[in-house]
Parts: structure tokens; sequence; C-alpha cells
């Protein structure tokens, strides 16, 4: 190995372990996180359960608006029902809006869901106690059972959380990195050595493959043993999107930090780049809740498009043709930034 | 003497915006020479000296190292310069050894090198601590350090003394003096402690708005500019001493316009006595009166009317 890109890449990992907030913040932050938030998400009262109804022009009023279900058990079940498409019925159950769904097909009543997921099974039994041969008169029901496996809101939460780890350990790792080592004037004294420009980056890059590695590693196996998640999809897959992810934000971290030497210019650059993505790219939250409008273009920022490829091989069982569109988006993201960013950056 | 040229600067010019901060300057240095760069801030040393660095490309003129120049060397360029620059910090908590370990490593050199230069620049003792650990002038002879790695032919050093206190800045002199007797390097030098350019350098240029207003050896420069005595005195009322027409006085310099003024003279002895005279039929009182032999400062202000160490 290039003995200066080994040296570069000890020193990065020095600065990572003997820092520790920094590892604070890499490493035990998301894992925190991502407790807090399963728990809280998953003791959450159950009260209002959503139901999607497809497949009829005209729906029978008992499942329509809001019900009160099972109110002779001491602990009423509150069901909102609401008519949509199939497509849309199975992209909620994909998504954790809904757990079931309901399809009326002339007299009959079936009911699409996952067989292994408890909540859904109880609302199915809720249902079935409230509509079998109640609807329409004399209707049959049946089940349907899905193959989607999903959504327990630690299972929407653990992708978004890996997505969001990567993109900090990047523009922080990598940008901070950069403009502080410009601001101390060592960025000048480095190229003023025979150090290759292009040794010197890539040892931030790999630095951050090989730390954001460990640091997603760690916080799946966490959410592996304390809540049972896993990664139903490609693990080689997986490992691509993960890489795109890194080479995307290292790309746009080195075009933060391409110029400035100031700490106020940079910390505003560093906000005005991550803070939307945060609050829009659906980490915490369905991002489908915000305006119809402005889907389309959270759909493109980059930590929509990591999040939504990581959650469609964590929980889709997504494999390469599926993931091939956002990882050529994420690495053409990747490789333009650092082109534009090296092109205008200030070694000196 | 068959003396080998290093550095050759032919006609070089730099503008910032508006401001001309290297003005057509040409200079030759030689191999072995050490060459001290004396100005106030602002002068231009700093972007002469980055230009020879070949951090800043000049506007106009050429700069040859070696006989090469850093458009079609830069590789062989930067594996023969060693530099300092103006305050350098380092990675926070990274040690001594570390820092110099990396730095070796852009120069393909082994860890073994890091361990004599611990030992040059003496700071064997510190190379487990954390470069946010150390005293200024440590960080200095670590910066140093850095700048001889390679074994440079040619060294540039841009103000190593500045902000340190005198015992920092007499072991850091101690080291340069050491490699010029041992390594034949060449060095050119930023400073504004006139001081620090008599005892390491035998070439002086003293540089002000980015031209050379004087260069030479200290000897030259004295018998040139300064050779002579220095009298500075304070007057208790306003006393226009200037049109007294003192003979022997080569120059006159107000500090305090009419009350404090310095006067260039060739001997003492022989203008003090009309000094006094004039005061006294002017009916002035003096309040302070010294004299001395011009140093490096006396003779910038004396051409400039400025401190060397005025910003």
């Amino acid at each position: 190995m290039n003995k200066s890109l080994y040296q570069l890449i000890l020193i990065n990992f020095r600065v990572f372990f003997r820092e520790p907030a920094i590892i604070f913040w890499a490493v035990l932050f998301p894992i925190i996180m991502a407790w807090v938030l399963g728990i809280a998400f998953s003791n959450k009262g159950e009260s209002v359960r959503t139901v999607y109804v497809t497949g009829a022009q005209k729906i029978p009023d008992k499942i329509s608006g809001e019900k009160v279900f099972a109110n002779e058990t001491g602990n009423p079940s509150r069901i909102k029902f609401q008519k949509t498409s199939e497509v849309e019925a199975i992209k909620a159950i994909k998504q954790g809006v809904i757990v079931i769904y309901l399809e009326m097909s002339g007299d009959s009543l079936i009911y699409h869901f996952d067989p292994v997921n408890s909540d859904a099974q109880l609302t199915h039994l809720i249902l079935e106690r409230e509509l079998n041969g109640k609807l329409n008169g004399e209707n049959k029901t049946s089940v349907q059972g899905l193959q989607t496996k999903v959504t327990r809101y630690i299972e929407f939460l653990i992708p978004g959380l890996i997505a969001l780890g990567i993109m900090n350990s990047c523009i922080w790792g990598i940008g901070w990195t950069l403009i502080e080592t410009r601001m101390k004037k060592l960025l000048r004294r480095m190229v003023a050595t025979p150090m290759k420009k292009s040794i010197f980056l890539s040892s931030h890059i790999l630095t951050r493959i090989i730390l954001g590695g460990f640091e997603t590693l760690l916080l799946l196996i966490f959410t592996h043993f304390y809540f049972g998640t896993e990664i139903s999809g490609n693990i080689l897959a997986f490992i691509g999107v993960f890489l795109a992810g890194i080479f995307a934000f290292s790309g746009i971290a080195i075009l933060i930090a391409s110029r400035t030497s100031k700490t106020e210019v940079a910390n505003g650059l560093v906000n005005l780049v991550t803070l939307p993505m945060m609050i829009l790219s659906g980490i915490f939250f369905n991002y489908h809740n915000f305006p119809d409008w402005a889907i389309p273009v959270i759909q493109v920022l980059p930590l929509t498009v990591l999040a939504d490829s990581i959650r469609a091989v964590s929980i889709e069982a997504a494999g390469f043709t599926e993931i091939l569109k956002p990882v050529a988006i994420l690495s053409i993201t990747g490789v333009v930034t650092f082109i534009g960013g090296l092109k205008v950056f200030k070694w000196y | 003497m068959n003396k080998t040229p290093v550095i050759e600067i032919k006609d070089v010019s730099k503008s910032f915006k508006e401001i001309k901060a290297v003005n057509n300057l040409s200079l030759t240095i030689y191999e072995g020479e050490y060459v001290a760069l004396l100005g106030p801030n602002g002068a231009g040393k700093t972007t002469l000296i980055e230009m020879i660095e070949g951090i800043q490309k000049p506007d106009a003129g050429t700069i040859r190292i070696s006989g090469m120049n850093w458009k079609d060397h830069e590789q062989k360029l930067h594996h023969k310069i060693g530099l300092s620059l103006q305050e350098t910090k380092f990675i926070d908590k990274i040690t001594t050894k570390e820092t110099l370990d990396l730095f070796g490593s852009f120069y393909g050199l082994n860890p073994g090198r890091t361990d004599e230069i611990l030992e040059l620049v003496n700071l064997t003792e510190k190379r487990k601590a954390y470069t946010n650990q150390l005293s200024g002038g440590q960080r200095q002879r670590l910066a140093i350090g850095i700048a001889l790695l390679n074994n440079p032919k040619v060294l540039l050093l841009d103000e190593p003394t500045t902000g340190l206190d005198p015992g920092a800045r007499r072991e850091i002199w101690k080291i340069l003096g050491r490699l010029r007797q041992d390594f034949n390097t060449t060095m050119i030098l930023t400073t504004h402690y006139m001081e620090e350019a008599e005892v390491l350098c035998e070439r002086i240029l003293i540089m002000d708005k980015g031209q050379f207003i004087a260069a030479g050896t200290l000897q030259e420069l004295n018998a040139r500019h300064g050779e002579g005595d220095l009298i500075e005195i304070t007057f208790g009322s306003n006393f226009d001493i200037g049109a007294s027409n003192l003979s022997g006085v080569k120059r006159l310099n107000w500090i305090d316009p009419q009350t404090k003024a310095q006067i260039f003279v060739d001997n003492i002895s022989e203008v003090l006595p009309s000094i006094i005279e004039s005061t006294r039929s002017g009916n002035v009182r003096i309040t302070a009166l010294t004299s001395r032999k011009m140093t490096l400062d006396d003779l910038f202000i004396s051409m400039t009317g400025r401190h060397l160490t005025d910003s």
C-alpha cells in the first residue's frame, strides 16, 4: 500500500479514536437514537388503526369512516377506514402506514396482510369478529397472505439512521476536516510536499468507508439483537448502496469544503446542506406526509435516494436490479460534486 | 570564488487587487548563502517567499531554483525545498512523532528519519506529546523539523521566530546555525527582528512596499547607509532643530513633530555640542537625550521613517 496513503488513513483514524466526542456522535448517538425511538414508537397506544379498503365503488357504511370495535372487551379499538386503490394500499403496507387492507370483491371480503405480523393479525381478528357475515347480508370472507414482512417502526427507522450516519460521517468527517486543515494552514503545508492531492483526498474517502462501515455494522448488530431486525435483501446489494452513498456524500463534502476557511461559513454551509435533507428525506418519518408537489423534489435528494434504497434492500428484499438506478444516481452525484469541488478547490 | 546560483529571481511582480505586493524584484542567491528578508508587515516578504515556494504565481517575471521552474518541475522542486510557513498549526491530537512520520511519508522516507529529525530539532523528549500540548517554540521547532525532513537544498522560512520569547528564539538560531555548518543549505528567512538577520545571515535585504530598499552584508549596509551614530533627543517645548543648520547631520527624523527627533550623524562628539548650543540659544530645555551606534532598525527608520516592527 502506498506509504503516504497508509499514513494519512492512520492519522484520520487516530483523530477519530482520540476524540471521545467524535466517537459519541458517530457511534453511540445513532444507537441511542434507534433505542429511544424504537422503544417510544413500539409502545405507542394503538388506539386508532388505519385500514384501507379497495376494489369497491361504494363502500358499505360498516367499513367507512371511523368506527369503534370490540367495545365490550373493555379495550375498544378505533378503526379508521379509507378508500384507495390496490397499488396505494400495497405501497402503504410496505411503508408501514397500514398493516392490513380490505378488498371488496363482489360479495366477498378479502383481508390482505402479512400473517407473520402480529399487529396485522390482531387487526384482522378485530375486523373479522365485527364484519363476518354482517356486511352485505351473507358475505364470505377470506384471507390473502402478503409476502411483505415489514413495518415495525424500528425497521423503517434503521435504514434511515444508517443513511443519516453515512451523510453525517462524510460531511462532517471529510468536509469539516478539510476546512480545519485549511484553516490551520496545514493543507498549504502538505501540498508544498510531494504528497499527491489525489492520495490525500482518497485517504479521506477510504477512512469514511472503513469508519462508516464500522458504525453501520454496530448499529445493525445492536438493532438485530435488541429489536430483532434483519436485512431481508441481498447483502452485496446493501454494500453496493452503502458504497454509493459514501461516494455521493464524500463528493458533496469536498464541494462544500472546496473554498472556505472560516468556521462560521463552514458551519452555515454544512447545515444548509444537511438540515433540509434530515427533515425532508424521510429519515424519522415517512416523507409521503409532505404535500404531493414536494414529493418528486424530495425523492431526488441524495439522502432520500440513499435512505429509500437502503430500505428497499433491508425491508423489501430488493436485489441488484432494483438498486441499480439509485446506485447510479448516487455515484453520479459523487463524481460530479467531486470533480466540481476539485476544480474550485483552494489548496492554499 | 566560484559561486553557484541556486535561486534566480528576475523582474518578478505580484499584485493583490490594487496593492502591488512585490514590485519588479530581481535577486540571485548562491549555494550555501543565508539570506534575510527584513521588513515590516506588509512589505511583501511573505508574498516573495511564497512565490519562491511555488504557492503563489508571479504576475510577471521568472523564478528559477537550481535552474528549474515551478511550471515544469513541480515534483522535483518539492523534493529540493524545505519550508516553514508563518504559524502553521498541526492536527491537535496527533503526536510530534506521528506528525513527522506523516510528512516523512510524503517524501517516501522511513520512520527512522523521524528520530534523526527529533534529535536535530531537540524534540526527542516530546516525541509522544500531542502537538496541541507543545509550546510555541516547540511547535515552531517541529515546523522546522518538517522542513528539514527531506534534507532540502533550499530552506525557506517565513518568520520562524515571530511571537517567541528570546530563549526559544535563540534555540531556533542554534539549530539553523548548525545546519549551515553541516549541510551547506541555502536559506532565505523573513523576519522583522533585525537581530535575527544579523546573527543568522550574511546577506540582508531590506524590503519595503514590495521593493528592496537596501541590500548587502551588515557591514556593507552600515557602510553604505548607516555608518555613524544616532542621537535621540526630546525637547521641553516646540523647537525646529532643523532650522539651526547644524553641520555633520546626515538626516533628521521627527518622531513627534517639533519635540522628539532622531538625528543621524557621522560623529556624536562633533555634533552634540552644537545641538546643545542651539537649544540654549533658542531657550529650549532638553528633557531626554540618548546617543548610540546605529542598528538595522535605525537604518530602516532613517530610510523609511518607520520601525521594522511597525505594521
